[in-house]
C-alpha cells in the first residue's frame, strides 16, 4: 500500500553546506583563531590588499591564507611571497568556495602547521559578487571589497553580498581623482542595504586608509580571542 | 551557474533527510522549496538543474515545486512593512530609512517533501511521525 505522506522539513536548502560550515567553525573556535571570508568581484583588489595587510600586521598577528582560485595558483604564489603560509584551493568550475572545500584546505594547512598557533585565518574567495554570499564556509565575519572603478550602483545591483557583509572595504580610492564617482554615494548605497556594515575607504596602492582597517582588524581579532577566553573561564 | 551547486547542496540535504527515514526507502514525488527574492537563486535555473541532476538517482521522477517569497522589510521608524525597491535603494517609502529588518525574502528552504513508502504495512504505528 502506498500512502502519500508529507514531511514538513523547514530545512535550509543549503543545510548540508551549513553543517560543514558549523563543523569548520568549531575547529576555528578550538584553535582560538578569527576566520575572515574575503569576497569581491574579480579584480577589486583582494590579493593586493592582503599583500599589504599581511605585511603590515605580520609583527602582531600569526596568519595563514586559504586561497580560492578557479584555475590558477597565481594569487597563492603572490601571497606566499609576502611570507605567509598559503593553501591554494582550486575550485575548477565552481565560482565560489564552499564549506567542504575549506575543510579540505584546513586539512592541508594542518599538515604544514599547528592552526592553534594562528590568530587570523584569511579565506580569499573566488572573485564573484553573487554566490559566495550564500555559501558560508564557517567564517566569523564576511569582508566584501568594492573598488571605486566598479561604479556607485553595485551595492544595489548585488545587494545580497553587501547585506551579508559585516565589513565593506571601498578600494582603489587613489583613483578617485580620475573618475566621475562620488564615493559618498557608494557608501550611502552600502548603508541603504546594510545599515550595520562597517565601511572603510582605502587604497592598497597608495596606502591611504589602511591604518584604520588594520586597527579594526587588530581590535576584532583581540575581541574574539578575549570573548573565547571569558567563555572558557565561565 | 551556481544553481548547479545549489542543486548539489539540495540533493545532499535530501540525502540527510533520507538517512533519517532508514530502514525505509521513501519514494519522493515532490520537493517543495521556498526561495526568497533576496537570494542569489534563480528559480527557473534551479528547476532546470534539478531535473537534470535527479535523472537516474533515487529522486528520479520527483518534481521540484518552488514557492517564490517576495522581499519584505520593516521600517524601524514606524513599524510598517514595505516592499524594498532597488530604484529607491531599498529604503522605506514611509520614513526613508535604510533596509534594517528583513521580514521575508532570504528563504532558501526545503519546506516539505511528498513521498510514499513502498511495502508499507497498513499498521498506523508503522507510519513515521509527521
Amino acid at each position: 500500500m502506498h500512502m502519500p505522506l508529507s514531511d514538513t522539513l523547514g530545512l535550509n536548502l543549503l543545510a548540508a553546506n551549513q553543517h560543514q560550515a558549523e563543523h569548520n567553525r568549531e575547529h576555528f573556535e578550538a584553535w582560538n583563531l578569527l576566520c575572515l571570508n574575503v569576497m569581491s568581484s574579480p579584480g577589486a583588489g583582494k590579493t593586493s590588499l592582503l599583500e599589504r595587510t599581511i605585511t603590515a600586521l605580520a609583527p602582531q598577528l600569526e596568519m595563514a591564507v586559504l586561497e580560492g582560485d578557479m584555475t590558477t595558483q597565481l594569487d597563492a604564489q603572490r601571497l606566499e611571497a609576502v611570507g605567509v603560509p598559503v593553501v591554494p584551493i582550486t575550485t575548477g568550475r565552481a565560482c565560489h568556495l564552499d564549506a567542504a572545500m575549506v575543510s579540505g584546505g584546513l586539512r592541508q594547512l594542518q599538515a604544514r602547521l599547528n592552526p592553534a598557533d594562528l590568530d587570523l585565518l584569511w579565506v580569499e574567495n573566488v572573485g564573484n559578487l553573487v554566490c559566495p554570499a550564500e555559501f558560508e564556509v564557517g567564517e566569523h565575519l564576511k569582508v566584501a571589497l568594492l573598488s571605486v572603478t566598479e561604479g556607485e550602483d553595485k551595492p544595489l545591483k548585488y545587494p545580497v553580498m553587501f547585506r551579508e557583509a559585516d565589513c565593506v572595504l571601498i578600494t582603489k580610492v587613489d583613483l578617485l581623482p580620475y573618475l566621475s564617482i562620488d564615493v559618498s554615494r557608494i557608501e550611502a548605497h552600502i548603508h541603504a542595504v546594510n545599515p550595520e556594515a562597517v565601511v572603510f575607504q582605502l587604497s592598497a596602492s597608495s596606502g591611504a586608509g589602511l591604518d584604520a582597517w588594520h586597527q579594526w582588524l587588530l581590535a576584532t581579532t583581540r575581541e574574539r580571542s578575549c570573548r573565547a577566553e571569558l567563555a572558557e573561564v565561565g | 551557474m551556481h544553481e548547479v551547486d545549489m542543486t548539489k547542496c539540495l540533493l545532499l540535504s535530501m540525502e540527510e533527510w533520507k538517512r533519517g527515514q532508514e530502514p525505509q526507502t521513501p519514494v519522493v514525488t515532490a520537493v517543495h522549496l521556498q526561495v526568497g527574492a533576496f537570494t542569489c537563486v534563480e528559480p527557473e535555473a534551479l528547476r532546470f538543474t534539478f531535473a537534470a541532476a535527479v535523472q537516474g538517482s533515487w529522486l528520479d521522477g520527483s518534481t521540484l515545486e518552488i514557492e517564490s517569497v517576495p522581499l519584505r522589510a520593516r521600517c524601524l521608524a514606524c513599524s510598517s512593512a514595505y516592499n524594498p525597491d532597488p530604484e529607491r535603494a531599498y529604503r522605506s517609502p514611509c520614513c526613508d530609512r535604510p533596509m534594517e529588518e528583513i521580514v521575508s525574502g532570504r528563504e532558501l528552504r526545503i519546506r516539505s517533501v511528498d513521498y510514499s513508502l513502498p511495502h508499507q504495512i497498513s499498521d498506523p504505528a508503522a507510519v513515521p511521525p509527521r
